[in-house]
């Protein structure tokens, strides 16, 4: 099994007429993933993809028409907060936003209204999820992975294509890869992903990427304590990060002296989980545990 | 973005925190100016977003015209935790009787604006967290339904507020709220709120800091930028888009994502370097956009070599050699570099790196290694 996404999945893509929307869409599709209806305000009635993929003028005339039941959000910031509440209205149970610069207070707001109606958002400012050799949604490239036991999940982009490309080289492969978002507020966190890998049967290992910023690693560190037994591995970035100041991503600061890579890298070695001082060491980390 | 007390104060005035404003003084003689105007005793306050200001000589009393120009004279210049003193803002000195804390931040864990009120005013709140934290209340306010009548109470109540100035509390309560919510802040506090002697409820000081994804939709609190407080090198970076941080150790890093930039860092303070800066090249690594972050990098004369990794997942690991290749060709300044292109066609990317004698490296320990090498072959 694999978690989120598979092939099953029918995926609808906010944007998708963009620069960025079409790009990875187009790559979505060479990957295998079923996307059905794209959605451009204005636009419905056309088509994209090369005529492979029908455009909406709403999301709730796409999922009338099309069945989706999954949506991707490549559109500019600025729109990102209406497009995943048009998603959530439209009756997806799923949304993957990919935006980067989505301002904190209109995600808090949209975080709640997508909880009321029980929809499970990723990211925003993510990379998205690949659920190897069935569905990519983001825009993880395809071909770093190869299938395998291990789930992975992070909060980077490019730092879990290294992980991803290292386990690949290793010849160690995944069954889904999941990047919640660099962002302070965001829809899924890694003890939500840590759960779902931890329930699925086809998952024997997980690696965590985590980074400096907020406690959401303290906190999967003491869910892992208690509810996981499947081996694990972990890297940290930004031991070397100032104090104070946002290291690219919005959620990546250290504050009144929490949210160091120390202090989570103390709570996940005190939970068991062994943390790797290179993301290079990530393969052997996990050899160590016990996967084959 | 940190807003100066000054410009945190003209917020929260506008949304009827009460509070003495004052003046802002570039000069001694500006200084003088103002606290005549203001008459009777004031205060000269450093505007730096740096804490600690006061510890530092940054605030200090003045009974008359005469002291604040003096006192304006010994604060402007004043290096404070790296930050020279150019701005004083002089405000009417308050008789206090009483000081509290009063905070809003965007909390990330409980997914809420938390209310943050403490009755021991005039510390910071860290400071109070660790050494006495009964005396902290926090209160969640749901983003959806915003600061319900009953918080405002709870909290003045806690806060042991004198029952003819609950009302005028609920004012500044409301009006921080409000500020932080219109100007999409991260934190907003008044630190001390006061009554004073008088029996008026006062902000003191305030400070905002704002989230800078929101900035593009408020250019009036763009403009209250200080760039006399952000390296010359980082104002660069963001008009040129990069995301960049200054640090002082002598490999300058140029990479592609956040994540992957911090642990590049990381990986040249194991391999025993000190990393000169956070760089984050963003999608692409366009030629235009690699040159420019070859200026940033460079107008650093601590660093001394250079390290480039890229992860081309989307981006072609040839392209990004070849504008790595050409940006170089036009620097004025040139020292060792480490380049690392890993992913799609980091294959053809090797000769194009090889033929511009560029040093190579295919694991990110590796290059971390030669770079620190590399800044000690040339130091």
């Amino acid at each position: 099994m694999s978690i989120l996404v598979n092939r099953e999945t029918r995926l609808l893509v906010q944007g998708v007429t963009g620069r960025e929307g079409e790009f990875h869409s187009t790559a979505m599709l060479e990957y295998g993933t079923n996307i059905v209806a794209g959605v451009t305000p204005g636009k419905g009635g056309q088509s994209a993809l090369g005529g492979k993929v029908p455009v909406f003028d709403t999301v709730a005339d796409a999922v009338e028409q099309t069945g989706a039941n999954a949506s991707c959000i490549f559109v500019p910031a600025a729109f990102a907060p209406d497009a995943m509440l048009e998603a959530a209205d439209g009756g997806l149970p799923l949304v993957i936003c990919i935006t980067e610069g989505v301002p904190a207070l209109d995600m808090l707001r949209v975080y709640h209204v997508l909880k009321g109606k029980g929809v499970r958002l990723i990211g925003p400012n993510c990379p998205g999820l690949t659920s190897v050799d069935e569905a990519k949604v983001g825009i993880i490239p395809g071909n770093i992975h190869t299938r395998g036991p291990v789930g992975l999940v992070s909060r980077s982009g490019t730092l879990t294509y290294e992980v991803v490309q290292a386990m690949t080289d290793a010849g160690i492969g995944q069954t889904t890869t999941v990047g919640v978002g660099g962002d302070p507020i965001i829809g899924t966190s890694f003890i939500d992903v840590l759960d779902m890998f931890n329930q699925d049967s086809e998952t024997e290992a997980i690696v965590m990427i985590g980074e400096i910023g907020g406690e959401e690693e303290e906190k999967a560190a003491a869910f892992c304590a208690r509810e996981v037994r499947k081996p694990m591995a972990a890297f940290i970035a930004g031991r070397t990060a100032p104090p104070g100041r946002r290291m690219g991503h919005a959620g990546a600061i250290i504050s009144g002296g929490a949210g160091t890579a120390e202090s989570k890298r103390a709570a996940l070695e005190e939970a068991g989980i062994r943390v790797a001082d290179s993301p290079s060491h990530i393969p052997q980390l996990l050899r160590d545990a016990g996967v084959r | 973005m940190k807003l100066q007390e000054y410009r945190s104060k003209e917020i929260l005035a506008r949304h009827g925190v009460p509070l003495l404003a004052g003046m802002t003084a570039t000069t001694p003689e500006q200084a003088r100016a103002a606290a005549a105007d203001i008459g009777g005793p004031v205060v000269v306050k450093a505007q730096v977003l740096v804490g600690g200001r006061g510890k530092a000589g940054g605030v200090k009393l003045a009974a008359t015209p005469d002291e604040a120009e003096d006192r304006a004279r010994q604060i402007i210049g004043l290096d404070i935790k790296g930050t020279t003193v150019k701005t004083v803002l002089i405000a009417p000195a308050a008789d206090i009787a009483h000081e509290y804390y009063l905070g809003l931040i965007l909390d990330r864990a409980s997914k809420a604006i938390v209310v943050i009120a403490s009755a021991e005013g005039g510390v910071e709140i860290e400071e109070t967290a660790k050494t006495n934290p009964e005396a902290i209340l926090r209160l969640a306010v749901h983003p959806l339904i915003g600061l319900q009548e009953h918080e405002v109470r709870r909290i003045a109540f806690f806060l042991g507020i004198p029952a003819d100035l609950r009302r005028d509390f609920a004012v500044v309560l409301r009006g921080l709220y409000a500020a932080f919510v219109e100007s999409d802040a991260d934190l907003a506090e008044i630190n001390p709120l006061v009554v004073t002697d008088d029996g008026q409820l006062l902000a003191l000081d305030a400070k905002i800091v704002l989230d800078d994804s929101a900035l593009p939709r408020h250019a009036d609190l763009e403009a209250m930028r200080d760039l006399n407080e952000e390296e010359p090198s980082e104002i660069a970076a963001r008009e040129a888009g990069i995301s960049f941080i200054k640090l002082d150790g002598t490999i300058g890093c140029m990479v592609n994502g956040a994540g992957l930039a911090m642990t590049t860092m990381d990986l040249v303070k194991l391999a025993g370097g000190e990393p000169a800066n956070f760089l984050d090249i963003g999608g692409g690594a366009k030629a235009e956009r690699v040159a420019a972050a070859f200026k940033i990098i460079l107008d650093d004369p601590n660093v001394k070599a250079i390290l480039i990794n890229i992860f081309g997942g989307i981006t072609r690991g040839d392209e990004v050699a070849r504008g790595i290749v050409e940006a170089r060709s036009q620097l004025t300044r040139d020292v060792p570099m480490v380049v690392r292109i890993v992913g799609t066609n980091s294959e053809e990317a090797k000769p194009i790196l090889a033929e511009a004698q560029l040093i190579t490296a295919d694991s990110l320990d590796d290059a971390a290694a030669k770079a620190v090498a590399a800044a000690r072959g040339a130091a």
